[in-house]
């Protein structure tokens, strides 16, 4: 029995639920030597901001137990050289393709989200919702219901292309934020995106990363991401991407047990580029071994006596 | 550049906390040019994930050498793999030293640790002339420089290749008392200067390598090295402020020319 791995998010087709997480896995084309990325559900691709930005002072990276701590800073070569130079590699592949956006202000996010909208081969936009509104005093638009609700909604009003908004896990209720997504319009959610955190080095008694604070990944997060998954679950009538220090076929089933439609990873491609493709198989194995002919049916399955 | 699966044919303690590992590579042998790097995962199984990032320090036939010293949890877990142990491996990785023309006269600079690439790159050096034109091999020196006498790696190891070997310790162990770049300095007071300079070591050592670049017009390149993700270009977190913009170690390096980098910057 070849158990069928399709499923949808909304309008978008994927052929398999695993997905390569945005901001590991740049545009592609490194990832492309080691494994073939047309075996992949989809790509998420790195956050391209309107204008290119130069990201923040090294060092970026600081390893964690089970977990990194980066602060990249969403360095990225801007929206002209994604289209002219990223995209086309990226629309080879036989894979969704959806490209991760972000902005300081309402404004730059419209404009990425109307320049990307008609774009042949891109299936759908992610919207970063973890940046900071230089409007508002530097509040990131994820942490507050309003103001998400407003983004998301004017997107929705100049495009046409499947929406996904990245939740950030920086709040106290994810799913009163994920209600006002979707109250604005929002086809699917992807959460969680990383935990504001911070290390020390101890001998020379300075912050580890340059930025002072940076976002937490990796297995670390894990049962915080796959709880946020659950409650939000419960409360959207949304397919949900789950994300969050998956390594493993079991910590994929996780999440999909706990609601998600489909998971995405990030920081376990660095361990091992082939990650993604042994997640995809121990999801298969285990719909054979626990005769499951639909992968759609394993979403939201928790017993609960 | 792959992913390979590579076994320990052996892993030694040199002296100190200095090792010197060898893997059946073919693969990466095949393929590695001195200053070039490999991703070695080493923590699985430990509550730390990221791979640790390697200078080949010399290949011969299928056998990919390692000189590495312990300095934290991965190069820790890195000492105690034993013969037969299977290590997955990602390289060669990045951008190594550059040898474009025929040149005469050279000169190699490491600190501590920093001699490690050097090896492959004195080996290679030594070929690259004849391939070139047929003439003879150029005239490599290497100032080689440590805390104390104990910490000085490799040296007779050069002398059998054919290098003059200049060797300075900061408590005046063995040769010169004092830094290398002090000795180096000094040297190119006096002597003629070189047409190449390659150089790898602490980050102090570097800048002083630099400006003794910019003063004397010598020709330099550096090998960096930075806390690196996913080694391979992707995830950005390995950069450094460059002339132009923040730059990969992993990927745009690890070998740069002294005047990419902005030094008061690293």
């Amino acid at each position: 029995m070849n158990p069928n791995l399709k499923i949808k998010l909304g309008r978008i087709s994927l052929n398999n639920p695993v997905l390569a997480a945005s901001g590991t896995f740049g545009y592609g084309e490194e990832y492309s030597r080691f494994i073939d990325l047309s075996e992949l559900g989809g790509i998420i691709t790195k956050t391209v901001t309107l204008e290119p930005r130069e990201g923040n002072r090294p060092p970026r990276l600081a390893e964690t137990p089970s977990g990194l701590l980066n602060s990249i800073g969403l360095e990225n070569p801007g929206l002209k050289i994604f289209l002219r130079e990223k995209l086309p590699l990226l629309q080879r592949f036989n894979t969704a393709l959806v490209v991760n956006i972000a902005g300081e202000k309402e404004e730059e996010y419209l404009r990425l989200a109307e320049r990307l909208n008609r774009v042949k081969g891109i299936d759908a936009l992610e919207i970063n919702i973890s940046c900071p509104n230089v409007k508002n005093g530097g509040l990131i638009f994820g942490t507050n219901p309003s103001l998400v609700f407003s983004l998301v909604k004017r997107i929705r009003e100049v495009t046409d292309i499947p929406l996904i908004t990245k939740l950030t896990p920086n709040v106290t209720d994810i799913a009163e934020i994920a209600q006002a997504a979707e109250e604005a319009g929002t086809e699917a959610l992807s959460l969680i995106n990383t935990l504001l955190a911070m290390a020390i080095d101890v001998e020379t008694r300075k912050p580890k990363l340059g930025n002072v604070t940076g976002g937490l990944s990796g297995p670390a997060i894990r049962p915080i991401a796959v709880r946020m998954v659950r409650q939000t679950f419960q409360k959207v009538n949304l397919p949900l991407i789950g994300v969050g220090g998956i390594m493993t076929p079991e910590d994929a089933l996780e999440f999909i047990l706990a609601g998600a439609s489909a998971v995405a990873i990030g920081t376990a491609n660095f361990i091992d580029p082939k990650t993604m493709i042994k997640v995809k198989e121990g999801i298969r194995e285990y719909l054979q071994r626990n005769n499951i002919r639909e992968f759609k049916d394993l979403v939201g399955w928790l017993n609960l006596n | 550049m792959c992913q390979i699966v590579a076994e320990v044919l052996s892993n030694k303690n040199i002296t100190l906390n200095y090792f010197k590992i060898i893997l059946n590579s073919p693969e990466i042998c095949q393929n590695a040019q001195p200053g070039q790097f490999v991703h070695i995962e080493v923590t699985a199984g430990s509550a730390f994930l990221l791979r640790r990032p390697f200078s080949i320090h010399n290949t011969e036939d299928e056998k990919l050498e390692i000189l590495y010293q312990v300095v934290g949890k991965g190069t820790d877990l890195l000492s105690k793999k034993e013969k037969s142990k299977k290590l997955d491996l990602l390289g060669p990785l990045g951008q190594g030293f550059e040898l474009k023309e025929n040149f005469g006269k050279v000169i190699l600079v490491a600190g501590g640790i920093g001699v490690a690439p050097l090896y492959f790159l004195a080996k290679r050096l030594l070929n690259h002339n004849s391939k070139i034109s047929g003439q003879t091999p150029p005239k490599i020196t290497l100032f080689l420089g440590a805390q104390t006498r104990k910490q000085i790696l490799c040296a007779q190891d050069f002398k059998n290749l054919g290098a003059t070997v200049k060797i300075a310790t900061e408590d005046g162990s063995w040769g010169y008392k004092g830094l290398i770049s002090d000795f180096l300095a000094e040297t190119l007071l006096r002597y003629a200067k070189p047409d190449l300079v390659f150089a790898c070591g602490p980050v102090p050592m570097l800048k002083k390598i630099a400006q003794l670049s910019r003063k004397y017009r010598l020709p330099s390149q550096v090998s960096l090295e930075q806390r690196m993700g996913c080694g391979i270009g992707a995830c950005l977190g390995c950069v450094v402020r460059a002339r132009e913009g923040y730059l990969r170690v992993c990927k745009d390096g690890p070998v740069f020319t002294v005047n990419q980098i902005l030094w008061d910057r690293l």
